[in-house]
This record gives C-alpha cells, sequence and structure tokens, in this order.
C-alpha cells in the first residue's frame, strides 16, 4: 500500500528545485508552473514544463504540487506532440471559396480584428447584440474569460456550450445540490488540504460509490479519479453502479450493472431500504433536514424487488450495497455524467442527494465536501451580465415555459432554444455564431447533422481554436490560432486551490484566449477592458470580478506564479461548515437554503416546477416505453465513455494518443457478438429505427452487459480529408447522429444520450458513409424546423 | 542491485508509465521501456473465485529500461514511478523493495 507521508519523505526536494519557479537543467530552462488547457481536461496539475529555445521539448509531473503529487495523465505527457504539431494554425485565416470547402487565405490579425470589430458592430445595430452567440467547449481554459467576452463585449446574454440539450452536463448536478444544500458538493478525497491524505482532519471515507461514470479516465469536475485509487489502497470499500463493468466494479463489494437511464429506480430503492430498516443518521436528519416524511412517504413502496426488476439487477444486492452505505461511519459518492445524460436528470439527482442527506454524509471528514471556488474566485457564466442592457438581456434565448431559468439560476442561454432560434428565425434570427474553443460538431452538437444545417446558414461565424476543425471548416469565415497552455498567462480556480500558469514559449502568431478577448474587447467596447495586458486581466480575475466587495483573494498575478502557482483556501478545508455558520450569507448556523436544512422536500425544485421528491421517468427508448421498436432495435445504445487517450474531441492529431486507441470503439458483450455475428476489429454500423446510423470498431468484452453495447463519443479523424463532404469524418462515427434535439426531462434538464435503442450490422465496403447523407439528404430523417422528431412509438 | 516493485493490484492500466518512459527513451511508435501486460476481464465459474471477476494489469520492463539511472543519480524518480497515477510502483534496492510486500496484495518485482 502507498504511505502518503512516506512518499513525501521520500522525494529528494533539492533535486525537484523546491521554492523555485525557473531553473536550467542541462540545455533545458524548466519552469513551475500548472496546466489545464488546451488541450487538456477538467483540471489543473502541477507541471514542470523543459523548454530549450523558446520550444517546449518535454513536460513532467510537479511532484511538489499537491494536486497530483507529480503524476501525470498520457495526454498531459505527450503536450509537446500537441504543442510542435504540424497541423496547428498558425496565423488567422480569412474564408476564400465556399463554406465547407477549407480553402482559406492568411491575413493579419489587424485584419481579422478589423473585420469582425465592423462585423459586430453592424449587427448590433442592425438586429441587436442578442443575435450574437457565443460558444464554447467544456474543460477548455475559457470558462470566465469567454462569458465574460460575452457579456462585456458583444453585449449578448447568449453564451452557451451550444449542442447537447437538456444542459446535459454537469449542471442539473449543480443546480440541484444547490437547490437541496444551499452549495454544491463533491467527494472528500482530501483534495482540499495542502498535506492531503496527511492532514489530522481528514479521514478517508468507508465507502465510496462510483456512480455513472468512470473517474479514472474522465477526470471530470475537477475531480481527479486517481484520488480516489489512494483511498481504495487505504481501505475505502466500493460500490459500483454501472452498466459497465470497471476498474471499480471488479474491486467491488458490490458491482449494481443496471440498465442505462434507471438510476433513479435504483437510488429510490435504496433510499427504502435505509428508510424502512432505519439505517438513518438520526441527528442529522432531526437536527438539519427538512421533509423527512414526505421522502419516506415518496419512497415507501419503492422496494428492492420493484427495483430490480426495472433496473435488472439483483434485489439482494441492492439492500446489501444500501446497508453497506448506510452502515459506513463514512460514504461519499462519486456521480458522474450518467445522472444527466438520462431524462430523469433532476429526479436521479435528487434520490442521490437525499441519500448523502440522510445518512449524515454531508460536509464530513471523508464524505461529501461542499465546495466553493477558492476565495470565491468563481464567477463563470454571469460575468459581467450586468453590463448588458436589461432589455437586451430579457432576450435570452431560454425555453418560455421552464421555472428553472425565470429562477435565473442558470445563467447561460439555452441549447434547444438556440437551435429553435436558428432553425425558425423565431424569436428572432441568430446572425452571428463566435466559437471560442468548441468543436461543436464533433462532440456536442445533438443531432450533429440538424446541427450542421443550422450551423452553416449563420451569416457570420468567428472560430477560435489551435487546430482546424471539422467545426471550423463547416461554417467558419474566419478562424483564428489559439495558443496553447504553455503559451498562456492565465489563472483559474474550480474549487481549491486557486492556479495561475506562465507563458514559457509562443507559436508562430498564436495568440491567448486572454489576449484575443482583450484584444476585440478593447476595439468594440473599450469602457469595459481597461486592462493593459492579460496579466493585469488575469489579476482582475483574482480579485475584482465586478463583485461587490471584490473576491477574498488580494494577491496579483504576478505574485501567484512566483509562489509556485498555487493556494488553498482554509475555508474548502473545514468541515462541517453548517455548524460553523459559514454556509449563510447571515453567518447563521445552517445551510444556505431557505429552511436553512438540507431540502429533502425542496422549495427550490417546486419552485421551478419540477416535482421536490426523487422521481423517475423511463428514457424516451426503451424496452418499456417503446417495446414494439424494441423488437428491430434490440439493444440498449449507452455513450460517451471516456478513455485515457482523448478529452472529448480533442488529442485526435497526437501520434501517441493515436498508437494507443486508434480507431473508436465500440463494446459488445461476447453473447451479443455471437448472436449478430460480429468479433474484434469488426466495424459495425450502429444504427436506429429513424434509419440514422454511424460506425465503430467492436471490442467483444465484459466490460458491457448483454444486451447493451457501449460507443465512444467525440471522434473526428484530423489525418483525413478536411472538406466537404468528409469533413475530417465527423459523421463518420459520430453517435450523435442519433441523438435528438428538443427531447428533455422535468424543467427543460436532462437528455437521454446514455439509453437509445438500436442494431448493429457489419460495415460492407461500399456502404454509404453518414457524411454522403448529409450532403445529400441534409440529415437521416425529415424534421419540421423547431420540432422534434416524431415519437417513434406512442 | 535497484529494482522496480509494482503493486499490481491498484494499477489502472492508464499508460502514464508507457508514455513517460517512450518521453525519457525517445522510442518510436510500437517501441517500449516499459509495457503494460491485461488479464481480463472474466468472471471464474470454478474454484474458490468462482462467481468473482478478475481484472488487472501488470507493467514489465523491457530491454530498453535502463531505470532512469540518469534521473535516479539526480535524485529524481524513474519517470514510470514519478508518474504512476495509480500509485503502485516503486523504485530502489530489491532488498528494500520486497519489504513492502504486505501479503495481502498482489506484487510483482522487477528487475533489470
Amino acid at each position: 500500500m502507498a504511505d502518503y507521508k512516506e512518499f513525501l519523505d521520500s522525494i529528494d526536494r533539492k533535486a525537484y528545485h523546491e521554492g523555485e519557479i525557473e531553473w536550467t537543467e542541462g540545455e533545458y530552462t524548466v519552469t513551475r508552473t500548472t496546466h489545464w488547457s488546451p488541450p487538456g481536461c477538467h483540471n489543473g496539475c502541477g507541471v514542470l514544463l523543459y523548454t530549450k529555445d523558446g520550444k517546449l521539448e518535454k513536460v513532467e509531473g510537479d511532484p511538489l504540487n499537491s494536486v497530483a503529487s507529480g503524476k501525470l495523465c498520457m495526454r498531459c505527457l505527450a503536450m509537446p506532440e500537441a504543442v510542435n504539431h504540424p497541423d496547428r494554425l498558425k496565423y488567422p485565416l480569412r474564408r476564400v471559396g465556399e463554406r465547407g470547402e477549407n480553402t482559406w487565405e492568411r491575413i493579419s490579425w489587424d485584419e481579422a480584428y478589423d473585420e469582425i470589430t465592423e462585423k459586430v458592430l453592424n449587427i448590433k445595430k442592425e438586429f441587436g447584440s442578442e443575435s450574437i452567440v457565443v460558444v464554447h467547449g467544456t474543460g477548455r481554459n475559457i470558462g470566465w474569460q469567454v462569458p465574460y467576452f460575452a457579456s462585456a463585449c458583444m453585449e449578448t446574454p447568449n453564451v452557451s456550450t451550444f449542442g447537447f440539450n437538456g444542459f446535459a452536463c454537469y449542471l442539473p448536478r449543480m443546480i440541484g445540490t444547490t437547490a437541496k444544500f444551499g452549495d454544491m458538493c463533491l467527494v472528500d478525497a482530501s483534495q482540499a488540504h495542502e498535506d492531503r491524505y496527511a492532514n489530522e482532519d481528514w479521514e478517508r471515507p468507508e465507502v465510496v460509490v462510483i456512480w455513472g461514470n468512470e473517474p479514472i479516465k474522465s477526470n471530470a469536475d475537477a475531480f481527479l479519479g486517481h484520488w480516489l485509487v489512494l483511498c481504495h489502497q487505504m481501505g475505502t470499500k466500493i460500490v459500483s453502479v454501472d452498466p459497465r463493468l470497471t476498474w471499480w466494479g471488479v474491486r467491488a463489494d458490490y458491482w449494481l450493472p443496471i440498465r442505462p437511464g434507471t438510476d433513479a429506480v435504483l437510488a429510490m430503492a435504496m433510499l427504502n431500504v435505509i428508510t424502512t430498516e432505519d439505517l438513518i443518521d438520526h441527528d442529522f436528519v432531526e437536527l438539519w433536514c427538512y421533509g423527512y416524511e414526505a421522502l419516506v412517504e415518496r419512497v415507501a413502496d419503492k422496494t428492492p424487488e420493484w427495483a430490480a426488476e426495472v433496473c435488472g439487477v439483483n434485489s439482494e444486492d441492492i439492500r446489501g450495497a444500501a446497508r453497506l452505505i448506510a452502515n459506513a461511519k463514512n460514504c461519499a459518492i462519486q456521480w458522474g455524467l450518467a445522472f444527466e445524460q438520462q431524462i430523469a436528470a433532476l429526479g436521479v439527482t435528487e434520490a442521490v442527494a437525499d441519500i448523502m442527506a440522510i445518512t449524515g454524509n454531508i460536509d464530513n471528514p471523508g464524505g461529501n465536501m461542499l465546495a466553493r471556488c477558492a476565495f470565491l474566485i468563481e464567477k463563470r457564466y454571469g460575468l459581467g451580465d450586468h453590463l448588458i442592457d436589461p432589455e437586451v438581456y430579457a432576450r435570452k434565448l431560454i425555453p418560455s415555459v421552464s421555472g428553472i431559468n425565470e429562477s435565473q439560476i442558470v445563467s447561460c442561454a439555452d441549447s434547444d432554444s438556440i437551435l429553435y432560434a436558428m432553425e425558425t428565425g423565431e424569436p428572432y434570427s441568430v446572425q452571428m455564431f463566435w466559437i471560442q474553443s468548441s468543436n461543436a460538431l464533433s462532440c456536442p452538437g445533438m443531432d450533429a447533422p440538424r446541427v450542421y444545417q443550422a450551423m452553416r446558414k449563420i451569416p457570420f461565424v468567428v472560430v477560435v481554436d489551435p487546430f482546424m476543425t471539422p467545426t471550423a471548416v463547416a461554417c467558419a469565415d474566419i478562424v483564428l490560432p489559439a495558443a496553447m497552455s504553455c503559451e498562456r498567462n492565465s489563472v483559474r480556480t474550480w474549487w481549491t486551490p486557486v492556479r495561475s500558469m506562465k507563458k514559457v514559449s509562443e507559436y508562430y502568431e498564436a495568440r491567448s484566449d486572454e489576449q484575443i478577448v482583450l484584444d476585440l474587447g478593447k476595439r468594440i467596447k473599450p469602457e469595459n477592458w481597461p486592462w493593459e495586458t492579460d496579466e493585469d486581466f488575469c489579476t482582475w480575475y483574482l480579485t475584482d470580478q465586478c463583485a461587490p466587495n471584490g473576491t477574498l483573494y488580494d494577491k496579483d498575478f504576478k505574485t501567484l506564479v512566483e509562489q509556485g502557482g498555487t493556494e488553498y483556501w482554509d475555508w474548502d478545508a473545514t468541515y462541517r461548515k453548517y455548524e460553523k455558520g459559514m454556509l449563510r450569507p447571515d453567518g447563521s448556523v445552517g445551510f444556505n437554503t431557505p429552511t436553512g436544512r438540507v431540502e429533502l422536500w425542496s422549495y427550490g425544485f417546486d419552485s421551478w416546477g419540477v416535482d421536490p421528491l426523487p422521481f423517475h421517468i423511463e428514457p424516451p427508448e426503451s424496452p418499456v416505453s417503446t417495446p414494439k421498436t424494441y423488437e428491430s432495435f434490440p439493444l440498449i445504445l449507452s455513450g460517451g465513455g471516456r478513455s485515457f487517450e482523448f478529452f472529448h474531441s480533442e488529442h485526435r492529431q497526437l501520434p501517441s494518443m493515436r498508437e494507443f486507441h486508434p480507431d473508436p470503439l465500440i463494446m459488445v458483450h461476447p453473447d451479443d457478438a455471437k448472436t449478430y455475428n460480429v468479433s474484434n476489429d469488426t466495424w459495425v454500423w450502429v444504427e436506429n429505427s429513424r434509419g440514422a446510423r454511424f460506425k465503430q470498431k467492436v471490442l467483444v468484452t465484459e466490460q458491457t452487459k448483454p444486451g447493451v453495447v457501449h460507443a465512444e463519443h467525440g471522434w473526428w479523424f484530423p489525418e483525413q480529408e478536411g472538406a466537404e463532404p468528409n469533413l475530417f469524418g465527423t459523421f463518420t462515427s459520430n453517435l450523435n447522429n442519433m441523438t435528438e434535439a428538443y427531447r428533455t426531462g422535468q424543467g427543460g434538464i436532462g437528455s437521454a444520450i446514455k439509453s437509445m435503442l438500436c442494431k448493429i450490422y457489419p460495415v460492407h465496403e461500399g456502404d454509404i458513409l453518414p457524411g454522403d447523407v448529409v450532403a445529400t439528404k441534409g440529415t437521416f430523417h425529415e424534421y419540421a424546423p423547431g420540432q422534434p422528431y416524431p415519437l417513434i412509438e406512442e | 542491485m535497484k529494482g522496480i516493485l509494482i503493486n499490481y493490484e491498484y494499477c489502472t492500466g492508464c499508460h502514464s508509465c508507457e508514455v513517460a518512459c517512450k518521453k525519457q527513451l525517445g522510442l518510436a511508435k510500437g517501441e517500449f521501456g516499459i509495457k503494460l501486460t491485461e488479464t481480463g476481464p472474466f468472471k471464474y465459474e470454478t474454484g474458490d473465485e468462482a462467481g468473482k471477476w478478475e481484472w488487472f494489469f501488470l507493467p514489465v520492463l523491457t530491454k530498453a529500461c535502463d531505470m532512469c539511472e540518469d534521473r535516479v543519480t539526480k535524485g529524481k524518480m524513474p519517470m514510470c514511478v514519478q508518474h504512476c497515477q495509480a500509485w503502485c510502483m516503486y523504485h530502489g534496492e530489491v532488498e528494500d523493495l520486497v519489504k513492502k510486500m504486505d501479503g495481502n496484495t498482489r506484487f510483482a518485482l522487477l528487475t533489470r
């Protein structure tokens, strides 16, 4: 077993230049900093960057940085392959010829900025600034820069991770816990303490439930999954809830391979066991919870036997897992994307949050810690919203029927509402897309062909990215080359610590996201952009953020860089904050909710028009809801599982990643492989009842259960032809050929991405490719603008 | 004699050791200084383990491995050990490493 204290003692601190920021090693200059993106992920690990003659040559983890303790993933170790890649965009480009032809001319930054400025000012004048939509991708280090740019330069409320509907990525869990707990929560793997696992207040979780994600591959939500591997070494027991057999499932006391999209059923059955067997934390429920009786009533008939039939798992395993969770001294639940990539998103969020609450596992050591971003450096969406004319802001593209949007808890625009405006021109037409670090066609776009048809009609599109992407080829008029992480001065939080990134190299004319928004902001709306340099802009983000009294941080960018690039915040490291008056604005004890308690019956949910207690909705396509379709499409298609090699649609250019993972893989259980006559390395078509299909290569494995196939997401092929109809093969292997716009769960939240129905059959030479279907027919199935596809079965 | 001890019960197969090593040694596509092996997943139908799953990874050293002699001389960890995300690799004198084997979890001691 690894011993963290022993590890700390064993490091030769002189060899790793403790206390230094920059030094020389042979022919290299070494810089101690942190890395985020691009290319990257959701995390910000400590790195040592080795440069020679201004060029990044190698990357090592920094063993003296507590975030990752010097451990690095394969993508970061191969970062020089990305930074020095011959396909990188070197100069600003203007399209010549038609969209989709992939022909460009080099222009100067001034020419690019002049043209953009002129177009933006015209659009604002003629159509109103709300007709500009600002799009960004997840994970990329643009989470505060781009929203501020949308507000303070473009003056539009329409900023979005456009393409996936139902806010089906993390947001449902964020707003769900904010409503019920008053704050967001995450697994306490000691990450709030700089001395980590050696911290005296921290305790290892007795049980960790890994629910609907594979954290060692996804590292989502600023959480490094490998932190839990160390907890497991220290003795943490595992419960795995996943249709897939993961690393965790093999090592779990209970693996519950539920049918995709039935998580809420399982969670309610666990609540049934915990309440009927009186396994609750009485003190916590009596002192700190509201609505326990209502919850008990809601789950009274949700027995493990009822759930077993719906979920396809053993009722005694449900009981056993629930008892293990409830009887543990402390239990943390690592929940994932599967929560919102189902139609019952808010229902399952409520149910699992309730499991945390009634077992007393909120803000306890080794439980589910309540977290805020370090020093309240946390504004992202909504940053600078007050700079938008209120009348313009009122025209934000949101569904008219959702109380969630009326409550203003969600600052970003709604993807379906944007697509609706693009398809129908109502309530107004979209005149411009500013896309900064998003490959909307290859990754989030649901459904991809339909999003493509809508995007190519937009009069003016600018894409900012390090590489030419299918999205840029399909619709961009101007493409701006983005700098990579090591070429940026930048800052971030996302929980703790606050981190800075120091620029160590340059690549041709590529500019950082900070520099680009600052340059254009100064041209278009100078009064909102008073900063001279990117470093000044970062200092403002660290300390001010337009908050009434600023943040709780008072050091500037340079100081943070010089102290090694990280600083931890005591608040996050404090347990049971609700007992200490740390959560509510008035300083009283309790949680920051209307009742001051954890709301098992939630006023927030109720005000949104969403069921205030846990609920389940069957997926729109499933053996239960569409049994006739199921006869012809007898496999459940789940998708979007992560691999070590890629972050979403990134890293496909890197030789090392493709060496390990050359092709998109679909997992097929050995029983199904036999039934459908496919074997390892067979390319198969995956097709739904609307005739939409994509192809991936078969991996026959018991990692998926019989009757469920699991496909990868985010694939495009930078090595292929970029021009239409191929577009770097973006439609070829794209699961989003089959997903649907305009079909979401309660409150417009949640989307059934991980629970569709399909059939599989081998690919034959000469088969028509999805890109050819898109080029000739537009999409796989006719649709009315602004309307969902008809239900496949009433 | 120096060796690398792997507590492979906990290896996650993340490939960090392989890539860290390839970068250190400058190895071409298809070449490795340390290489993962994978066993499973399969479910036992016989024996004492019946009903249980097996799935583990074990990295092994190739002839190209030089135990990062240069780095170690300077006080640094070998690249694979430093970057192992699963905290399951140790470097040192073999007689010290064997003392870490706990009899409960699976270990492999690798030498050149």
